[in-house]
């Protein structure tokens, strides 16, 4: 389990270093998620050393979140002012997203099944 | 009761009460989830729904709060870095699907920052809260990050990425049945790249290849988002 959290740790770390490198174009966490799956992948880095931590971590990310949720509170009034327009544009926005991404997914399995079918 | 709580407050406020609070409002969150399979009760909401009356019946400012469960906060950056081995896990799946992942990706970074964008604009949202908004589909430090760059408020972004996460883990899944959605990638790929981490979450629940998915969906659209926003800035805001 440390040494779990320790290589999680160690790959956050080379991801900020290159987030650093790279300007702060794309965070360090994204950077270290990368290059901990290319280790992994490249059978750098054995997968039983991190797979008790990393699945710990990763089965409870909600709880994570509890500290910006809280953080609601202290920006009541802006909110509150701008409710109908914010609510409106999340709700709008995510449900289109998720109709989206699923559709265009769905639709190049469903013609790559097909595909090969035609192929037999 | 006052001076009751004013004599209580430095140990109310301290990290290891705040900390247990945390945990403990989550866990109670979790059981009633469980129990109720209500999805509207999300373990966060019910923590949520806890913790603020609590801090405004003590006293207790959100900065101090914030402070003493920045623990919580940091764990942030390493969850997102540990979904690398879950994607790993599961990379036998992704197989031939590629390049169709990269397009979804794509056209739903187009769809998500572009609808958010026009309709704050169009419910009169100044040029800060768009782009407090427009980063709302990523992950929390990717889009404090983005905001931040594009003229938004950070810590507003925080609260926006957090309800769209709740919003989108609450409805996705309704969604995708109303649409009938069969693909275990799509459903993963949907979640992770509209809710973040809290649609991943909901996505694990579903089964072991769309929580992978949507945990890699998560990299996905912030790579998505860091490239398209610059576009959006300038068409749009």
């Amino acid at each position: 389990m440390i040494k779990g959290l320790f290589f999680i740790l160690l790959f956050y770390f080379l991801g900020e270093m290159l987030s650093l490198l790279i300007g702060g174009f794309m965070p360090g966490s994204v950077l270290g998620m990368i290059l901990l799956f290319l280790s992994l992948f490249f059978k750098l880095l054995k997968p039983e050393y991190v797979k008790d931590a990393a699945t710990v971590i990763t089965k409870n990310m909600a709880v994570f979140f509890v500290p910006a949720g809280v953080g609601l509170m202290a920006y009541y009034d802006i909110l509150s002012k701008n409710l109908v327009a914010i609510v409106a544009a999340i709700s709008i926005s995510t449900i289109l997203t998720i109709i989206a991404v699923a559709l265009v997914q769905e639709r190049f399995e469903k013609r790559r099944m097909k595909g090969e079918k035609t192929d037999e | 009761m006052n001076e009751w709580i004013n004599n209580l407050r430095p140990i109310l406020s301290s990290e290891v009460f705040l900390l247990m609070l945390c945990l403990g409002s989550f866990l109670l969150g979790v059981l009633i989830y469980k129990k109720t399979n209500i999805s509207l009760l999300q373990p966060l909401l019910i923590t949520m729904v806890i913790i603020i009356p609590f801090l405004k019946i003590t006293g207790i400012e959100y900065k101090t709060f914030y402070e003493n469960t920045r623990i919580l906060n940091f764990m942030l950056g390493p969850s997102v870095v540990a979904l690398g081995y879950v994607l790993y896990d599961q990379v036998g799946h992704l197989k031939g699907n590629l390049f169709s992942i990269l397009t979804a990706v794509l056209v739903g970074g187009i769809v998500g920052i572009g609808t958010v964008v026009i309709v704050a604009e169009l419910l009169g949202a100044n040029h800060s809260l768009v782009a407090s908004l427009a980063p709302k589909s990523v992950t929390t430090p990717i889009a404090m990050n983005l905001a931040e760059k594009h003229g938004g408020v950070s810590s507003l972004t925080a609260i926006f990425v957090v309800v769209c996460g709740m919003f989108g883990g609450l409805v996705g899944p309704i969604i995708l049945r109303k649409i009938g959605v069969k693909s275990k990638i799509a459903k993963g790929l949907a979640m992770g790249s509209s809710a973040h981490a809290l649609g991943t979450a909901r996505a694990m629940e579903m089964g072991a290849l769309e929580g992978a998915i949507s945990g890699l969906a998560i990299g996905l659209m912030g790579i998505m988002t860091a490239l398209l926003i610059p576009f959006a800035e300038k068409l749009l805001f």
